[in-house]
């Protein structure tokens, strides 16, 4: 094995050797940051833009820095603090940091970055017990309209995306999102185990976490938070399709350092546009169940700067933020 | 038949030559990270993914439950010698190991950790093999009032458990407590008692206190104490090995740790950290010569350890059963089931079972492995403690400064190390406990949870508390725990045995 691990770092030795001849030769190396532990969302796509973008030879030199804490804001700050107009630097971040940022009161916020590109997404959808009395999204929007504080609903932290989604839902129906009954939980298993043991309503979080247990039928999903239906449950309507107008994607997206040059971030957005059109990067993304929602240039900023607003008002109204 | 038939099936998947070097490699690199204080098994899966994207999935799983054992095993080793707490859930070694280690036991502290860790891993891992689908069952009917018991339990015991006066136990426990404040409020989102300083914000993290206030406090009292110190360390004492006796007073403590850790660890917000605490405490009441607990006795190490393996065992249960990734190593092999496309969940066992078997044999051979490298291992381990007093210390102060740095690089982490270091020898030089202030860290946020959801879902209704069986059973046990000495003394007529100073 130690073999094998010494064979791999003479792999990556030789082939930073290889001298690189292309379109993108200006780039020969990049550092990405995950601002989060290894293993989570942010640092899986900075290692799989790693591994395409050494692995297509786009980039011969691609190295990961982890810096976990508090939503990604530390990460964030540091990024911005320290690579200053580097045009070989990227962060990795995503829709919770949109969150983070106003909770937390951070110093740094995404206007002091360049934005890249969206990579991948993930869709929210909201999963009741297979014994619960609540059939469809119909009976969920009328016990909230009943009384919002007797649904109890089950996600992740409190002013993440689960959170933010459930406040625009009963705001969407018309409700108090202040009287929104919100129980957060710190691990996805956590707050799964509460929902199939029937300790709150209803549940709240990305699709593939209830996937397996509605598969296997001992969960009920009865909306997701996309704008068609979703290839991985296809029978399961949209907020939408119930009359529910809320839409919401879990995204994750890639960002340059500030004060670039345009020419530099041209260099960067093209690079990220290559690896993200190339076949590693889709066959990683099948890999991994990520829905590829590439969104670049213009489209992207906008998309962005709306999501910052709607998460503000949001966050103001179920009263995370002041 | 059919699971023994499967069983046998997975043992040979694991038997095969190479997964035995997968295996192999697994144990070895999960003892060193163990060892290593911050570092933990989590953060090595995590980085060893990609590597493994391109090996065989049944060998990378195999690897990583070596790493996942391992980690423990390593864990265990450095709070016996060098009073450094590797992981959270070694801190209570370190209470008795440390000390048997100071008197020449080191040997047999650091045997009977291994044995009973085999012993609690093979009965914890037959346990997961054999009554999972039952165990996580049960394990799910818990809500969020049943664990507040359980934490009011863990409260109770362990404040009686520690330290020789109640009032210098109970002022480290909310010095714990305290600290538990500093950080986003999961429930609100919002910060407490942080100063604006955005790396307090996901709050004091429990190893960074635990090696502060073990090893630098340590270091601290040792250098002031100067010439004056004059207490040798004696590496060897006796024999190397564990007697007759150490055998006798092991054996219920590793049963005992074992039936503690494996439900708690089942159980979605149970952890492998409260088995332990209520395993020592467990011990402390239970032990034929409780003056001996403080000074090193060896059921206060044997306990612990067979809770904290049996737990890591038990955490598999939710994890293969259900999907339900209920610790960060869990969640991270979680990411690496995903990896080569399986879907951990209700079917796992049907749809991929051979890998599901492989695994569950691999941890068995993990087991056996660990035993066999560690025992040989334990007459070298113990001449660490044979270094001159200034180097060993100097040591240790470079040791726990780098694994600090190496899980998180950041200054305000340093700082913390060193004032939390600070802290230690203040404590020890005004004789107040030090292990309540760590567990008040891990308790405090775990109860405040777990009590707000309960009252959030009963929309402020006090009496849900009370209306669950599990729950009250749980309160009749701190009860218990808490009168049980006057009880004692008023049947009696005998004053109940009160154990001895805790460092």
């Amino acid at each position: 094995m130690t073999k094998m691990l010494r064979g791999a770092i003479v792999a990556a030795a030789l082939a930073s050797c290889i001298p690189f001849v292309g379109a993108q030769a200006e780039v020969t190396e990049l550092k990405i940051m995950a601002p989060a532990a290894p293993g989570g969302g942010w640092d899986q796509t900075a290692r799989s833009m790693q591994h395409v973008l050494q692995t297509d030879k786009l980039v011969s030199n691609v190295q990961v820095l982890n810096v976990p804490g508090a939503g990604g804001t530390i990460g964030l700050a540091q990024f911005v603090n320290a690579s200053k107009g580097d045009p070989h630097a990227l962060i990795v971040g995503g829709y919770v940091m949109v969150g983070a940022i106003l909770t937390n009161k951070s110093p740094v916020t995404l206007d002091q970055v360049t934005p890249i590109a969206r990579l991948t997404g993930e869709f929210e959808a909201i999963a009741v017990p297979a014994n619960s009395p609540l059939k469809s999204m119909a009976d969920l929007v009328a016990a909230l309209k009943a009384d919002p504080a007797k649904v109890s609903w089950a996600g992740g932290s409190a002013g993440g995306t689960d959170h933010i989604a459930a406040g625009l839902i009963l705001k969407a129906i018309g409700g108090d999102p202040k009287k929104l009954n919100y129980i957060a939980f710190s691990g996805g298993g956590e707050s799964l185990a509460s929902i199939l043991g029937g300790k709150v309503t209803a549940g709240i979080s990305s699709l593939s976490e209830f996937d397996a247990q509605a598969k296997a039928g001992k969960l009920r999903i009865l909306g997701v938070s996309s704008a068609q239906r979703l290839p991985d449950a296809p029978d399961v309507p949209t907020f939408k399709e119930s009359g529910v107008d809320v839409e919401i994607q879990n995204w994750r997206m890639v960002a340059a350092a500030p004060g670039i040059t345009p020419e530099q971030k041209k260099e960067l957005s093209d690079l990220v546009e290559k690896m993200a059109k190339s076949k590693a990067w889709t066959d990683m993304l099948k890999q991994k169940g990520w829905a590829d929602t590439y969104l670049a240039g213009d489209a992207f900023e906008k998309q962005l700067a709306a999501d910052i607003t709607s998460t503000a008002a949001v966050l103001k109204e179920i009263g995370l933020v002041q | 038949m059919d699971t023994f038939g499967a069983l046998a099936q997975g043992l040979m998947v694991a038997l095969q030559p190479m997964n035995l070097v997968f295996a192999f490699f697994g144990v070895m690199l999960g003892t060193a990270v163990g060892v290593l204080p911050g570092i933990g098994p989590a953060l090595t899966v995590a980085l060893l993914l990609p590597i493994t994207f391109k090996l065989d999935p049944a060998g990378s799983l195999i690897m990583f439950a070596g790493i996942y054992y391992g980690g423990m095993y390593g864990g265990s080793t450095a709070s016996i010698l060098l009073n450094t707490p590797g992981e959270s859930s070694s801190i209570v070694t370190a209470l008795e190991g440390n000390k048997m280690a100071r008197a020449g036991r080191g040997g047999p502290a650091l045997a009977t950790a291994a044995i009973g860790s085999f012993v609690a891993g093979t009965i914890a891992t037959i346990g997961l093999a054999l009554i999972a689908p039952t165990v996580v069952d049960i394990a799910i009917s818990f809500g969020p009032e049943d664990y507040f018991a359980l934490m009011i339990l863990a409260f109770t015991t362990v404040s009686a458990a520690f330290g020789s006066s109640v009032t210098r136990g109970l002022t480290s426990l909310f010095i714990g407590l305290s600290l538990g404040l500093v950080g986003i409020d999961l429930q609100s989102g919002q910060a407490r008692v942080s100063f604006g300083v955005p790396d307090l914000l996901d709050g004091v993290e429990v190893t960074t206190l635990a090696v502060a206030l073990f090893a630098i406090g340590e270091t601290l009292s040792v250098a002031a104490a100067g010439s004056r110190a004059e207490e040798v360390i004696e590496p060897v004492k006796g024999s190397v090995f564990m007697n007759k006796e150490d055998w006798k007073r092991s054996w219920w403590p590793w049963i005992r740790g074992t039936f503690l850790g494996f439900p708690i660890g089942a159980m979605p917000a149970g952890g492998a950290e409260i088995p332990t605490f209520l395993s020592y405490a467990l011990e402390k009441r239970l032990c034929k010569k409780p003056d001996e607990f403080g000074n090193g006795a060896i059921e206060g190490v044997a306990g612990p350890e067979a809770a904290n393996n049996a737990a890591a065992a038990g955490v598999l249960v939710p994890l293969l059963t259900l999907g339900l990734p209920t610790s960060a190593t869990a969640a991270i092999m979680l990411a690496g089931f995903q990896q080569y496309g399986m879907n951990p969940g209700p079917l796992l066992f049907a749809t991929n079972p051979d890998l599901v078997w492989g695994l569950i044999a691999s941890l068995f051979i993990a087991n056996i492995m660990l035993l066999i490298l560690n025992l040989p291992l334990v007459g070298m381990w113990v001449r660490l403690l044979a270094i001159p007093r200034p180097w060993l210390y100097g040591g240790i102060l470079v040791f726990a400064t780098l694994g600090t740095l190496g899980a998180n690089p950041s200054l305000v982490e340093l700082g913390m190390l060193l004032i939390f270091g600070l802290l230690g020898y203040v404590l020890r030089r005004y004789d107040y406990p030090i292990a309540p202030v760590v567990v008040g860290l891990i308790l405090g946020p775990l109860a405040e949870q777990q009590l707000r959801r309960a009252l959030a879902i009963s929309v402020g209704d006090p009496l849900v508390l009370f209306q669950s069986p599990v729950a009250l059973t749980l309160y009749a046990l701190a009860a218990l725990a808490l009168f049980g000495p006057l009880l004692f003394f008023l049947i009696t007529g005998r004053k109940a045995p009160v154990g001895g100073d805790e460092d």
